[in-house]
């Protein structure tokens, strides 16, 4: 068994089912990602790992507990970070780590230093004495993630980590997780950021309508979307008339312009570069580059749950401006 | 350990980043002699002794009530509560660091109109120990009010308005105004539904030796009522807040 088990887990509120009978588990030390829009039901499922929230029907277990039966047994394993930074405000960052150490039940010998040893490591030994309402969204979101590090927990959730703050806190907040990672950390996350989860995750999974629709790592979602072959040309001139001829001569294949001076020749087959090159060749067609196009995970995540990036990119901006 | 760890620190974050804020002590102040002040304009001829009882129950019952549905509400809109019912401790334990400051709250402002009848009669007949644990049951009972309105409350203001619409009814029905047996038949039975009649009646007793009910019996009631509304805030705050 993994570190985290989900199994069957559905949550319900009256006719609406938010989580609909979803399976996975993550291993010891693994990043796990849940990738969806908005009302996907990641946060959903995401509160019921955590006991905020409780299951319609199915199992969570954390190192073996079961959450809905132990729930405090099992919080005392997990690290949380709320997708909004929910500090108090009045306190300093050094006060409010050490809050947080207290819940937990630190003592002050032990709460003290490790609340100075996080402080240094989010570079925020400065903002230590600041209150917290005084803090940036960025320098908020990482002593959020201090706060729940602060009991060196086993597994870490966090929702929606870099939602709206900055790129160099984003970047930090990254390399964070996968410092964790290396030391044996469990880390589930959920994003709307197809780069971030890429970048981070050793396996993810897309929700979309409460279920999970696809999961694992990215070659495989990308290999189980990738049934063709595609090759992009950049030309010197508009070539708009091209496509018709270009499709007659090479039977089998899908030829569409860009806007930008290029085409994009997509075939199951392998395309053959010469004949190709010779036909531009022939209508007086410069080309000044040809690429293979791979499908991105963008492209696997819209083929598979068929929804479009742009709701995606409509989260993010949506997060940005939060 | 670990739980009175986590109980002590709550207690401590409470009292400082709310209760000691100089506007809440202002209020702790002012509040409660606007209404000794009041009733004395009100009734210039009036027995202080007489009134004390009633401005000790009052002042009571806005501290806390107020307070500690305010101080929820706030924290859960902010969602800064989520950290208490996140963290490892019992929900039990939880709630009782979170009335726990607001009954000291709740004392403090108990002790203002004391204080300011000291200067004006001689309190030396009254049964101090007597008070003390009528105001300590007044303020449980009351904070543990102020819990079950924050339970239903979403936002601030819903909180003040829910405050209100039990704190005023309960200041006419508990014999603090008008004495139980002139209130109408039909309200008489209501009055002995209200913790503060207990407690009022329990003041009474010790400040001037006229109370109507046995202050055991009057205790048990407080208690009752104390246990009471602890469990069905324990259990809604399991039913609405852990969803």
């Amino acid at each position: 068994m993994g570190m985290v088990s989900i199994s069957n887990l559905k949550k319900t509120y009256g006719d609406f089912t938010a989580v609909d009978e979803i399976s996975f588990e993550i291993e010891k030390g693994e990043i796990f990602g849940f990738l969806g829009p908005n009302g996907a039901g990641k946060t959903s499922t995401l509160n019921m790992m955590i006991g905020l929230s409780r299951p319609t029907a199915g199992e969570i277990r954390i190192d073996g507990i079961d959450v809905k039966a132990q729930t405090k047994k099992a919080q005392a394993k997990m690290g949380i970070v709320p997708d909004e930074s929910n500090l108090y405000n009045e306190m300093d960052g050094f006060d409010n780590l050490c809050f947080c150490a207290a819940l937990y039940g630190m003592r002050k010998e032990e709460r003290e230093p490790r609340a100075r040893q996080l402080l240094e490591q989010f570079r925020l030994k400065e903002a230590g004495k600041r209150p917290f309402k005084a803090y940036s969204k960025g320098m908020r979101r990482k002593l959020t993630i201090a706060a729940a590090l602060i009991h060196s927990p086993q597994v870490l959730f966090l929702d929606e980590p870099t939602t709206g703050i900055d790129v160099e806190s984003s970047r930090q907040i990254r390399d964070m997780i996968l410092e964790l990672k290396k030391k044996g950390t469990t880390i589930f996350l959920t994003t709307h950021y197809i780069e971030e989860a890429e970048r981070i995750c050793d396996r993810i999974a897309f929700i979309a309508e409460g279920r999970i629709v696809t999961s694992g790592t990215v070659p495989q979602l990308m290999e189980s979307v990738s049934h063709g072959h595609a090759i992009q040309f950049v030309t010197d001139k508009n070539i708009d008339s091209l496509p018709v001829d270009l499709q007659a001569c090479f039977k089998g294949s899908k030829v569409t312009v860009r806007p930008d001076h290029s085409l994009v020749m997509a075939s199951d087959q392998r395309i053959p570069l010469f004949p190709v090159m010779e036909f531009f060749h022939k209508n007086i067609v410069e080309v000044y580059e040809a690429r293979e196009l791979r499908p991105s995970l963008e492209d696997v995540f819209v083929k598979l749950t068929g929804i479009e990036s742009s709701v995606l990119k409509k989260d993010k901006e949506k997060g940005g401006r939060q | 350990m670990k739980s009175w760890i986590a109980f002590w620190n709550i207690l401590k974050k409470d009292v400082k980043n709310y209760y000691l804020k100089p506007p809440n002590i202002s209020w702790g102040i002012i509040f409660p002699l606007s209404w000794t002040l009041m009733q004395l304009i009100r009734s210039p001829g009036g027995n202080i002794l007489e009134l004390l009882p009633g401005l000790i129950s009052m002042s009571v019952l806005f501290g806390t009530t107020s307070m500690l549905a305010v101080t929820i509400t706030f924290e859960r809109s902010g969602r800064s509560f989520d950290r208490l019912l996140l963290a490892p401790i019992n929900i039990s334990v939880m709630v009782l660091a979170k009335i726990a400051g607001t009954i000291l709250f709740g004392i403090f402002n108990a002790f203002v109109p004391v204080i300011f009848a000291s200067f004006l009669i001689d309190l030396g007949a009254v049964n101090w120990g007597l008070v003390f644990l009528a105001v300590l049951m007044i303020a449980i009972t009351s904070a543990l009010l102020g819990l079950l309105i924050a339970v239903s409350a979403k936002q601030v203001f819903e909180a003040q308005t829910f405050s209100n619409f039990f704190r005023f009814p309960m200041l006419f029905l508990c014999g603090l105004f008008i004495p139980i047996s002139s209130l109408p038949l039909v309200l008489r039975p209501v009055s002995f539904c209200l913790p503060l009649t207990y407690g009022t009646d329990i003041l009474r007793g010790a400040i001037m030796g006229a109370n109507t009910i046995p202050p055991l019996l009057s205790f048990g009631m407080l208690f009752a009522f104390a246990m009471a509304l602890f469990l069905i805030s324990r259990r809604n705050i399991n039913r609405k807040w852990i969803m």
